[in-house]
């Protein structure tokens, strides 16, 4: 039997492209020798998982970036020189402007394709950033940023942090009304500063505000910097994800010693090739019809107008709303001004988030001593703290960003303004605890439920009725797929217990205050339903309260572990600290 | 000249994969055997056998794939005719002299074109990894990352034998006085950036309001009388004459009047500083300097729109609400000899945000 290429059934493939691709292979390799390495490329197993795909938009929204940005480059002028306007866009006729704006005009009404490409630009950044928020939120919860993938997850924060910079930056280029705006409120900002604000806002501006330099400075920073920055993390964040291999979902098979999936030629090309597709048809089409960053109905920037509701892009919502919530603190500090109204909110919340983000993978680490690697994602709920903490920051920052639009929201439910910002003022504080809270509530009852699928098998919904007349709902023991999911839970924790054995000494790293901090963290950190173990009853039930939380931890141990549970964990490594 | 490319057996990184030739000896202007040495079909002599394959090379379904392949070839073609029909309303559709019909006319075709060459090259590609290539799962064992004990030990060797053998760490003479040179160096850059600005100096505390100077309306240029106000009520953007190109100046001294029924201004409003109960405050807000230039009627707020600070009008603008900590300054104001509205001095304290100079 061959298949309708002529290839005979053992799958060796012949013929003219056969042939080319062998000269090819044998010319390459004679100076490369890369034929092993890429053998090993080409068959390189990645895992599959739709959440798997939020950093490929990302990426892919980058790519776009950089080749929509190269073509803007190529017609926008960079220059606070004023001009006057003539131009397809009669409503401007005779204007005064600078020559960016008036460029950015000419870019959407005199060149081809420009409003298109400028468009798309646009669509692209915010969906960068969306992607790369969904992105991190999915390396959050899942547990993907311990050991050893730290590297990487601190490269997302510094990528995040760039990707906000660059994109103020650049929507601030056209020097249109609305982002002339956010550039005096940038001015605004670094003036608060204390100490150096004033001259950090003179150094940036070239002098006062707005000056004549600052578009082509911000221009600079926008095309090569930053982007060269990005460029360089994003390849070694491929580089590392590539080279620790990806990690996969809880499944049947998967363990922490191997990765299953499909390679990467043909499959994983093909398929990845397909999303890039996607994401720039899907971004053609809202540069085709969602009209965003409309400039000319804008008009050019003069500092003593503004438009209303006015607002900045999506990502720089929190940032707004923090500014908007604060209440209008200042110290006169020995003739100086410390304008907290201002420093606060600008680095503050953000500076939260940020830090704590990029710490929290060794605070956790550090408390439950666990130093192993982790392959195997964990399932939100399994870590409640975690995901708890995950959400009390997804509260924080859309408190915050919903704040950066009270004036909307006040409009469309007509409630007062004030009383949206005196919410918020309460909201910032209360609802990450309400967040955290409810969520590791949630979490913990996932978790019962869980035990109780795996131990009396989930319910079918079929009621039968006895001979006897009574109505039973019939169980069945849960698919053996969904089985390896749901025994892939693991005990978080491995820090020594409290104290080793019956003398209640404590054991060394739970000593001393700070000992006393870790074991707290720890306690906390690894709250945990136990699971499931074999025998039906006990720890299945009756968790409702707190106190069997170090039984967590030992109730995993290999020896009472389920049939079917895979036993290849890491031994805790207690060497390391 | 032989064109071998034989590896001497004792070069380093080579002599333990113990190759004795990857390409043998061969006359130049001759092709090469590839038969022998193809990387997609017959291995290499003295290599072990190519592993058994992993991939099956059939879609399960003959039948089913023969539809996909024709569903994909459609929609590659369908691709095709879009990416024509790009260019072709590249080229066919102006956009200078038609206005802004012709713009929305030409983004809608090369948008459109561009949309449907791009989801259709999709969706073609994942109907032919669902439906044409076979399913597979392969299992890749994973190692953990870190080195062997052997080779960390080598490495630290490596390194101490480097440190060691460069005198880094013999001579610290050499090691103080480099890391000496190296620290002006990287403080140079940070100097050079001095001049990227002039020094705030008090530039901060002025704007170009001078006593004598003309209140213009903002976008007409007109220098103002009271007499001009027929009702109380609207605010009105006004600034310095002679200045309105001048963005640098405007950005300070922007200003704003509203004039009020007697008796409406209250404390600690200074009506010296008022012309006929009309009243000019600075326009730059004193949170972050955005223009304040909402302002309701019956209740005399002025807000912001950036940060909704709330200036009470009828009372100094002070502040009612919001992240602003101080009342937006009051222009003296007065009237000239042609009876026009012209400030009587700068303002007497810096407009807009705050900073650490201001005190």
């Amino acid at each position: 039997m061959s298949t309708p290429n002529g290839a005979p059934a053992n799958g060796q493939v012949e013929g003219p492209v056969a042939k080319l691709l062998d000269q090819t292979g044998v010319f390459l390799d004679d100076r490369l020798r890369a034929a092993k390495s890429t053998r090993t490329f080409l068959r390189k197993v990645f895992p599959d998982h739709w959440s798997f795909l939020l950093g490929e938009i990302a990426l892919y929204s980058f790519i776009i970036l950089l080749l929509t940005g190269t073509f803007l480059t190529l017609f926008f002028k960079p220059s606070m020189n004023t001009v006057v306007y003539h131009g397809v866009y009669t409503q401007l006729d005779g204007v005064r402007m600078s020559e960016a704006y008036a460029s950015t005009l000419n870019i959407s009404f005199d060149v081809r394709g420009g409003l298109l490409m400028r468009q798309i630009h646009h669509w692209a950044a915010d969906l960068f950033m969306a992607a790369l928020i969904a992105h991190m939120l999915r390396i959050f919860f899942t547990g993907a940023y311990r050991k050893p993938r730290e590297f990487n997850w601190l490269i997302g924060i510094v990528l995040f942090t760039l990707g906000m910079l660059e994109g103020l930056f650049g929507y601030s280029l056209p020097d249109d009304l609305l982002s002339g705006t956010g550039l005096r409120i940038t001015e605004g900002v670094a003036l608060g500063i204390p100490i150096v604000g004033t001259y950090l806002s003179f150094f940036l501006f070239g002098g006062q505000f707005p000056g004549t330099d600052i578009i082509p400075r911000l221009y600079i920073i926008h095309v090569l910097l930053i982007p060269g920055l990005l460029l360089a993390l994003i390849t070694a964040h491929l580089f590392f994800m590539f080279h620790q291999k990806h990690t996969q979902m809880p499944g049947k098979g998967h363990t922490n010693t191997n990765v299953v999936g499909q390679p990467m030629y043909p499959y994983f090309m093909a398929k990845t090739g397909a999303w890039f597709m996607f994401i720039f048809g899907f971004l053609a089409v809202l540069g085709t019809f969602a009209q965003i960053n409309p400039i000319w109905l804008y008009g050019p920037y003069t500092p003593a107008a503004i438009s209303a509701g006015s607002q900045p892009d999506f990502y720089m919502g929190p940032l707004e709303g923090s500014l908007r919530m604060m209440p209008s603190w200042t110290w006169d500090l020995a003739g100086h001004t410390v304008a907290w109204n201002v420093v606060i909110p600008a680095l503050v919340p953000l500076g939260l988030i940020f830090t704590g983000a990029a710490l929290w993978p060794f605070i956790e680490r550090w408390a439950t001593g666990d130093y192993s690697e982790h392959h195997v994602n964990d399932r939100p709920r399994n870590a409640a703290t975690r995901t708890g903490i995950g959400m009390a920051a997804i509260a924080f920052y859309g408190i915050l960003w919903l704040e950066g639009a009270n004036d909307v929201i006040a409009d469309h439910l007509d409630i007062s303004l004030y009383l949206t910002t005196e919410i918020a003022r309460y909201a910032i504080f209360i609802g990450p605890v309400v967040a955290y809270w409810v969520t590791k509530r949630i979490c913990l009852g996932l978790q019962r439920k869980d035990n109780e699928s795996l131990l009396h098998g989930y319910e079918t919904g079929i009621i039968e009725m006895t001979p006897e007349g009574e109505f039973i709902e019939r169980h069945a023991p849960v698919p053996e797929e969904q089985r390896a999911v749901l025994l892939a839970k693991r005990p978080v924790a491995e820090l020594p217990a409290p104290s080793d054995g019956d003398d209640e000494v404590p054991a060394p790293a739970t000593r001393g205050p700070v000992g006393k901090v870790r074991l707290a963290l720890a306690r906390v950190i690894t709250e945990q339903v136990p699971a499931a173990t074999g025998d039906g009853h006990g720890n299945g039930h009756g968790n409702g309260h707190h106190e069997p939380e170090r039984a967590a931890v030992t109730a995993g141990e290999p020896g009472k572990a389920l049939p079917g549970q895979d036993e290849a964990g890491d031994p805790p490594d207690s060497g390391s600290h | 000249m032989s064109g071998t490319e034989d590896y001497p057996a004792d070069l380093p990184g080579h002599g333990e994969e113990a190759e004795p030739s990857r390409a043998p000896h061969r006359v130049i202007g001759t092709p090469p055997p590839a038969e022998q040495r193809t990387l997609l079909g017959t291995a290499v002599q003295d290599s072990p056998p190519p592993a058994p394959r992993e991939l099956p090379s059939d879609p399960p379904d003959p039948v089913k794939a023969k539809r996909a392949e024709r569903i994909v070839a459609a929609l590659f073609i369908l691709s095709m005719l879009a990416g024509i029909g790009f260019i072709a309303a590249y080229i066919g559709l102006e956009v200078n002299s038609g206005g802004l019909d012709a713009v929305f006319r030409s983004n809608l075709a090369l948008g459109v074109s561009m949309s449907v060459a791009f989801l259709a090259l999709g969706v073609g590609a994942v109907i032919w990894v669902r439906s044409l290539m076979p399913d597979v799962e392969l299992t890749e064992e994973r190692h953990p990352l870190a080195s062997s004990e052997a080779d960390r030990a080598a490495f630290k060797e490596t390194f101490e034998e480097g440190a060691d053998t460069s005198q880094f760490v013999k001579r610290p003479l050499l090691r103080r006085t480099l890391i000496a040179a190296s620290i002006p160096l990287g403080l140079a850059p940070l100097v050079l950036l001095r001049d990227m600005g002039p020094l705030p100096g008090t530039s901060l505390r002025h704007t170009v309001w001078r006593a004598g100077l003309r209140l213009t309306l903002a976008g007409s240029n007109q220098p103002i009388k009271p007499e001009d106000f027929n009702t109380p009520g609207s605010m009105i953007t006004v600034i310095p004459q002679g200045y309105q190109d001048d963005d640098n100046a405007i950005a300070k001294a922007a200003v704003i009047i509203i004039k009020f029924e007697p008796g409406q201004l209250t404390h600690p409003t200074n009506m010296n500083w008022t012309v006929d109960n009309i009243v000019a405050y600075s326009k730059i807000c004193t949170h972050v300097g955005c223009p304040v230039a909402l302002y309701e009627q019956t209740t005399h707020h002025i807000l912001c729109p950036c940060h909704q600070s709330t200036f009470d009008a009828t009372a100094g603008a002070t502040v009612l609400f919001g992240p602003a900590p101080r009342p937006l300054p009051q222009l003296p104001m007065g009237v000239d000899s042609e009876g026009y509205l012209i400030a009587k001095h700068d303002f007497y304290e810096p407009v807009g945000p705050s900073f650490w100079e201001r005190g």
